[in-house]
């Protein structure tokens, strides 16, 4: 079994960060009764004898003793960290594992990439150094960071590109907050834009996510809650936004339920690498499948159901609806419509009392309403994962390689050139050293070169699909 | 003799785990219809193939598990020791921590050669256990990245190793609409390197044996631990012991050795497939009666007409009149085609197998020009009934019948491969686009050979 490390970063990453290591000690403890250290939870945790002194504490097998985040925090403020540090979940990170500044990035991406990246690259390496070293088989580098500010944005890329250097087997899936349309950050597109040229060349895989689609989806969920229609009380565990039965008890902070959400998709990500089923899918396979070309690897993902009844009978009908909803743009965590796009790839990824058979029949089901693209007419990739996530009896997460993430980047790139053209703030990045027009010309350059590629795919899709010729043998 | 069975990746050891529960059940059932003595002979024979046995009397079963990640040997060892009738050896088992993420070239050009001693010296153990080695029995999948692409490396290496023994591989073919998005890319990598170190590809297909599930056993909520238990059951009506000639008094002891002699008379024309009949869901079972007319007229049916089961055939399909000109290179979308034969093989298990009629069988115009019926068709029987059916069939055949899966997968493939899709992972680790377009050729040439029968 392998091991995953989480890297946050800025005030976006570690929020949504402590989000997931609250519910991932939540699910552990719901599926490991008898508290012995397995293989399940050595992938996110280490198992420290916290009486012996300095690093040599870590036990890998028996009761478990004191549990330790394979993560590492960073942020160039110490507001978010300190917080995280004195709160309920403190015991679970290790001190020696957080980089930390006083002064933040200004919401300026070149301060995060190139001032604190210099600043901060050889104890960000030595931190990343020992979180690898303290795994028996290192999988995957989880990176959460939002795209829109200065630190998570421009530290968190910087990363990409030393993780690529340094450790280059091991698989970079980030997990990205794109700023929505309403963002009161005026540079936004600016770092956006900047970040995303560093995703393009040094990620393996890209899960956007928007804030207005979390909220979107947090206020289906109250109105559901609200509506106070007969038999409609929802078990609360099984909320796709709450912490009901984690450490946190304290009262939900603002942005908590959409945390949770992003938090909710990773551990269903990773729900077939820990956990067995009947049929597998570790993370590596993630990226074979869903990555056809090395450019194109930004997958739109969709969690459902997002909550659970309280009455128990789960009919055929609610697990097809499970499947129905993973399509629709209501439950996309950015502002997408895979439906009436063209799929290049999909994954389901299905967790809980589900079959085979049920999987077959939904995707034959739903089939006839999607696009796939002419080479991968049957771009399906499945898991089931037998272990249900907590509060629910099954649970679906979707990943599309799909074009509907074009609109995204084209209206980022509309808003960068918006500012760009006017030459709006450009001295707060061009005095930094290092920072010159042309690192401009260069991000939107890779950012108009992927939307390109997304039309090219996007013009094929009325066409008929045609076989290419085959080879022809002398009999 | 014995078979050394090697299962590979998530679907050989979940597979393989059924196998010999379904060959150790039958073995031990208590309704074999025959006498003590026989019954006896049939329990010995079984135990010699499939299992050795440990100091305190429970069979372990020959077999190794390979696979390159933990969660699913762990779950079937314990899932075997746990039934406490039979087990795996205690070392029999070799994984790694990561898996092969459903990359063929990962599969096979880095965990095969890194782990290639480790893996040949935990079958060599194996067979060390074996008094004489009939051969290998390789379950694998094709879509994924262990069992395709490990399998077609661990598969080269018996043959290099072993050149003496036999090798059957047991392939999976995947669903259709998608397990694995590249699943084709997988699929005919693997075919093409088994062509060439493999003695015969016996082939199940998860569309059928779906079906089989839903149609025949009525299982509503289908899993693949169902689908499994089909295959197993398919598997074990056509390995467990059976009488080759009439009045023998032994059974036949090389079951690899026989099946290939039958059934694989050109190197070209390897793949295998198995039809059985009856196959219903235990509750139907005790209302059911059968004749053998009645089965062998369905079997030879299903066998014309390419039907994987015993409902919905189609009875419109007849072989081509004898004595008239076959009707030139078969058109792959012809509706009505029939399933041209090179060789059968025909086991019967139960309640008075001598009175069972197989003329049916020997009609020249089921088999192609260069083989007399003599020679192609053969049949086995024995009175001890498998598995709880008075009277049950199976069907071995090297015939037409994959040849449309086939051609769908290499086109498929073809299409991707021809926009480049995917590629790139699979040259990271050393596969380059030659070794596909030689792949694409091997099987285009095998498909014009089936075409052509």
């Amino acid at each position: 079994m392998t091991q995953s490390v989480v890297v946050q970063v800025g005030q976006c990453g570690n929020q949504i960060g402590c989000c997931f290591w609250d519910l991932a000690l939540r699910e552990h403890a719901a599926v490991n009764q008898k508290g012995i250290y397995d293989e399940a939870i050595s992938s996110f945790f280490r198992n420290v004898d916290t009486r012996v002194v300095g690093d040599g504490g870590s036990i890998s097998k028996g009761k478990i003793c004191s549990l330790k985040a394979r993560a590492v925090l960073i942020d160039m403020e110490e507001g978010v960290v300190n917080e995280i540090l004195q709160g309920p979940l403190r015991d679970v990170f290790d001190s020696k594992q957080l980089i930390t500044d006083i002064s933040g990035s200004g919401n300026n991406w070149a301060v995060g990439h190139k001032v604190f990246g210099s600043l901060y690259q050889e104890q960000i390496l030595e931190k990343l150094r020992k979180s690898a070293e303290h795994c028996d088989c290192l999988q995957c580098f989880f990176i959460i960071h939002s795209m829109g500010g200065g630190t998570g944005s421009g530290l968190g890329t910087f990363l990409l590109k030393l993780l690529e250097d340094e450790f280059p087997e091991v698989y970079r899936f980030v997990t990205s907050v794109y700023p929505s349309g309403e963002d009161d950050v005026i540079t936004s597109p600016y770092n956006s834009i900047l970040a995303m040229k560093e995703l393009n060349e040094h990620a393996d895989c890209v899960l956007p996510i928007d804030n207005q689609s979390l909220f979107d989806i947090i206020s289906k969920i109250d109105l559901m809650v609200n509506s106070g229609k007969l038999g409609t009380t929802i078990k609360p565990k099984s909320l796709v936004t709450s912490s009901a039965g984690a450490v946190k008890k304290q009262h939900q902070k603002p942005f908590d339920a959409m945390n949770n959400i992003v938090a909710n998709l990773l551990l269903n990500l990773t729900s077939s690498a820990r956990f067995e089923g009947s049929l597998n899918m570790d993370l590596n396979e993630i990226s074979m499948n869903l990555v056809p070309f090395p450019q194109l690897h930004y997958l739109v993902s969709s969690l459902t159901p997002l909550y659970t009844l309280a009455d128990v009978n789960i009919p055929t009908r609610r697990l097809d609806q499970m499947f129905s909803d993973a399509f629709s743009k209501d439950h996309q965590l950015i502002r997408a419509d895979p439906k009436h796009s063209l799929y290049l790839a999909c994954a389901l990824m299905v967790r809980g009392n589900v079959q085979v058979s049920d999987l077959r029949r939904n995707i034959e089901r739903l089939k006839p309403s999607l696009q796939f693209v002419s080479w991968n007419q049957e771009g399906w990739k499945t898991s089931l994962c037998s272990v249900p996530p907590v509060g629910h009896s099954h649970s679906l997460l979707a990943l599309a390689n799909n074009t509907c993430v074009k609109p995204t980047f084209m209206e980022l790139k509309e808003r960068f050139m918006r500012l760009y053209k006017k030459k709006a703030h450009l001295h707060h990045y061009l005095q930094i050293e290092g920072m010159e027009e042309s690192s401009f010309m260069e991000a939107v350059s890779s950012l108009s070169g992927l939307i390109e590629e997304y039309n090219q795919l996007d013009a094929t899709k009325s066409m008929p699909v045609e076989d290419f010729p085959r080879l022809s043998i002398a009999v | 003799m014995s078979i050394v069975t090697v299962q590979l990746g998530q679907c050989g050891n979940q597979i393989g785990f059924e196998v010999f529960d379904a060959l150790y059940t039958d073995s031990h059932c208590p309704q074999g219809l025959c006498s003590k003595r026989e019954n006896e002979a049939y329990q010995a024979s079984c135990k010699e193939r499939f299992f050795s046995e440990e100091e305190n009397g429970v069979p372990v079963a020959r077999a190794v598990l390979v696979d390159m990640e933990p969660k699913v040997t762990n779950q079937t060892l314990s899932k075997a020791a746990q039934s406490g009738r039979w087990k795996y050896g205690q070392h029999s088992c070799f994984c790694q921590k990561q898996g092969s993420g459903n990359n063929w070239a990962y599969g096979y050009s880095v965990h095969g050669p890194r782990h290639e001693e480790s893996i040949m010296n935990l079958i060599q153990k194996e067979v060390e256990k074996c008094d004489s080695l009939s051969g290998f029995f390789i379950i694998m999948s094709m879509a994924g990245g262990t069992g395709s692409g490990l399998g077609a490396f661990v598969t080269q290496n018996l043959q290099d190793q072993y050149s003496n023994s036999l090798k059957m591989n047991q392939i999976i073919w995947p669903y259709g609409t998608g397990e694995v998005i590249v699943q084709n890319y997988n699929s005919i990598l693997t075919l093409s390197h088994l062509y060439r170190s493999s003695d015969a590809l016996l082939v199940h297909e998860n569309d059928a044996l779906h079906k089989i599930c839903a149609k025949l056993m009525n299982i509503k909520q289908i899993s693949f631990s169902d689908i499994n238990q089909v295959l197993a059951h398919q598997l074990g009506s056509v390995f467990q012991p059976a009488y080759s000639v009439e009045g023998s008094c032994h059974y036949r002891r090389n079951p690899l050795g026989d099946l290939m002699e039958n059934l694989v008379p050109h190197p070209e024309f390897k793949m295998l497939g198995i039809r059985n009949i009856p196959q219903m869901s235990e509750n139907s079972l005790a209302y059911s009666t059968f004749t053998w007319a009645g089965l062998l007229k369905h079997l030879r049916q299903m066998l014309i007409s390419n039907s994987k089961m015993e409902e919905g055939i189609d009875w419109q399909v007849r072989p081509p009149l004898s004595g008239l000109p076959t009707l030139g290179k078969a058109s792959l979308n012809r509706g009505l085609h029939f399933n041209m034969s090179i060789a059968n093989l025909v086991i019967l298990r139960g309640k008075d197998v001598h009175s069972a009629d197989l003329g049916g069988f020997k009609d020249s115009a089921l088999y192609t020009s260069w083989l007399e019926p003599i020679n192609a068709f053969n049949v086995w029987k024995t009175q001890r009934a498998f598995s709880k059916y008075e009277k049950s069939a199976a069907l071995v055949s090297n015939s037409q019948f994959l040849l449309k899966p086939l051609d769908m997968i290499v086109g498929k493939a073809w299409n991707m491969f021809a926009s480049k899709a995917y590629i790139h992972q699979y040259t990271k680790f050393g596969i380059e686009e030659e070794d596909f377009l030689d792949s694409f050729t091997l099987l285009e040439q095998v498909v014009a050979s089936y075409c052509n029968l």
